[in-house]
């Protein structure tokens, strides 16, 4: 009992947990569900846009992409690194993901089906996954702020990039700048749901609130996310598809229209349009990497008998 | 909105830039005049054939970014990937320079065609993970391929053209990465198990066959003496590097016959194998379809 008083009483104050801490059960279950979460996120999020690496349709472009899909790849291996921290294991998680157990952001369940989607992803993908991220390197527990830090950082470069394509594109031919519309109209909608469903129906978000794992709830942070968004489409030349989309002078904010929850919970269900997809790339490359690695583990153990 | 960069720049840093902004250009400062004595078109092409090289095989080496054995891989390739497409690009954009008939790297990446590709055919066969092979295919084209390469570098180091000198200059060390990336995993594939010895085997075998060209010199290179090296020179050094790492995996050199040229024309000549095609359709598709896009 005093060592969860204590514990309340290092988060309340701001401090950061450590591994080595002692932790209530819950708190070191939510943060590994919650990391090993993200950390799928980021390797089935590299999906998506790996579809077009091979089609890049120019040389920097295509090393920009390519770079991008493999800070997910060093993103992912941080936060699995993070998980294990907390006792999670790494090759477990997998299995978790590669036999759907475990679930990862929805949207990636979503096609990339022209080359302005890099961008859009970019630019509202990557610019909700900011927003949500961004109050994590404050989070409570220490290895997890930390891997969030150098995600964050890499993220708003992505953005950047996101955001500069579709710049280019949206001065370049008129069949470009109706690409780049077609992807915000296919993307926006997904984007707001990326910051989970309203808070009356957040399971988790009053523990993870006291925790101080979570530091905002998913309305503030779309909120925060529609506020930022609207003027950068206004310069881009874009329209957001949400005709109720206005801004509200007493309220200081921008009001928007009903997300449609039903497509919501569908996608997370696993009835969205890529969904079996995604887990099953993903289940194809670790098995046919499997020999591999039981090739590397065989070689290692080998080397370690012949070192005694 | 919280900013959570302004922990991370460094001192005097531009707080909304994550990375600061103190990059400078690869090749700042190189004179990029044409050499005296040399011919245009023989540094057009000979600038393509390194070019190509590397675009071709980042291609290849990209279509593993997602289907890796394991995330480590993932980041690893396409790590190299990057490299050989940053050589890629210096190349291209040396080739498009010394033409000077107003093309640029992504002209000469996307709007030629196959017969005016001049890269060898050992970077465009498929080696996985693609049905042609696998990850031990991959490997073995790696260490083929940055031995040969490295070695060529190395020598290009004393080009008279200070661009190629100053590209091998920086390629060297990437190249170095690679063999050594490359060498790691055939030791751990020839020593893992039985299974994994024998992809390694099959491997090697497979992209042995290709191995003769890479030595072959072209009459570009010939007539480019002071600024090409002749690949001819190279191979003594480039078979011992290989053979060293074989040893230590305990594996014979491939005995395989090798595939043969077109009226003895190949790669450089612009005769490629069928692969060719296919991997440039996907490559240059969206870039040819939608002429007068800007990207």
């Amino acid at each position: 009992m005093d060592l969860e008083r204590e514990f309340e009483r290092v988060v309340a104050a701001e401090h950061r947990v450590e591994p080595r801490d002692w932790m209530p059960d819950g708190y070191r279950k939510t943060l590994v569900r919650q990391i090993a979460q993200h950390a799928h996120s980021e390797i089935i999020g590299m999906q998506p846009e790996g579809n077009w690496i091979g089609r890049a349709p120019s040389l920097r472009r295509k090393a920009i992409l390519l770079a991008k899909v493999q800070d997910e790849a060093g993103h992912g291996l941080y936060l699995y690194a993070a998980a294990e921290t907390l006792g999670a294991d790494r090759a477990e998680l997998t299995r978790n993901l590669v036999e759907g157990r475990q679930k990862y952001s929805s949207i990636f369940n979503y096609p990339t089906l022209t080359f302005a989607d890099v961008g859009v992803i970019g630019w509202l993908v990557d610019g909700a996954a900011i927003c949500n991220q961004v109050p994590l390197c404050r989070t409570s527990y220490g290895p997890y702020a930390r891997a969030m830090i150098r995600v964050c950082k890499e993220e708003s470069f992505h953005q950047r990039q996101g955001y500069e394509l579709l710049m280019t594109m949206m001065r370049g031919t008129p069949a470009q700048r109706e690409m780049v519309q077609d992807a915000v109209d296919r993307w926006w909608w997904p984007s707001l749901m990326m910051f989970g469903p309203p808070d009356a129906e957040s399971a988790n978000t009053e523990q993870s609130m006291r925790w101080r794992i979570k530091r905002h709830t998913n309305d503030e942070l779309r909120q925060r996310f529609v506020d930022m968004t609207v003027p950068q489409a206004e310069r881009l030349g874009v329209t957001l598809p949400d005709p109720a989309l206005a801004w509200n002078a007493e309220r200081g904010h921008h009001d928007f229209g009903e997300i449609d929850w039903a497509e919501f919970w569908r996608v997370v269900k696993g009835d969205g349009p890529c969904n079996a997809e995604r887990v099953a790339h993903r289940r194809q490359a670790h098995e046919d990497g499997a020999w591999v690695r039981e090739a590397a583990a065989a070689y290692a153990a080998k080397k370690r008998e012949r070192a005694v | 909105m919280d900013n959570a960069y302004e922990a991370l720049a460094d001192e005097g840093e531009e707080k909304h830039w994550a990375f600061g902004t103190g990059f400078t250009a690869a090749l700042t400062g190189v004179d990029r005049a044409l050499p005296a004595g040399v011919e245009r078109a023989d540094l057009v092409v000979y600038c393509l054939m390194l070019g190509d090289d590397a675009l071709i095989h980042a291609q290849r080496l990209a279509e593993w970014c997602s289907r890796a054995p394991e995330l480590e891989e993932d980041v690893a390739l396409a790590n190299i990937a990057l490299d050989l497409l940053g050589q890629a690009r210096l190349l291209l954009s040396r080739a498009a320079e010394v033409e000077d008939a107003g093309r640029d790297e992504d002209a000469l990446a996307y709007l030629r065609d196959e017969r005016e590709f001049r890269n060898v055919r050992l970077v465009e066969i498929d080696c996985g993970p693609g049905p042609g092979g696998d990850f031990a295919t991959t490997i073995a084209r790696l260490l083929v391929f940055s031995s040969w390469r490295l070695a060529v570098f190395q020598r290009l180091t004393a080009s008279a053209d200070p661009v190629l000198a100053a590209v091998a200059a920086k390629g060297i060390k990437e190249l170095a990465y690679h063999r050594d990336h490359a060498a790691q995993w055939v030791l751990r594939l020839a020593g893992g198990t039985d299974y994994s010895r024998e992809r390694m085997i099959a491997g090697l075998t497979q992209v042995w066959a290709y191995t003769d060209e890479l030595f072959t010199t072209h009459p570009v290179e010939t007539a480019l003496g002071g600024v090409a090296v002749d690949p001819a020179d190279v191979r003594a050094e480039v078979a011992e590097v290989l053979d060293t790492v074989l040893s230590a995996a305990e594996l014979d050199r491939p005995e395989v016959t090798q595939v043969a040229a077109l009226a003895g024309r190949a790669g450089r000549d612009g005769v490629h194998t069928q692969a060719l095609g296919h991997l440039l359709a996907e490559l240059q598709h969206v870039a040819r379809s939608m002429p007068g896009a800007v990207w």
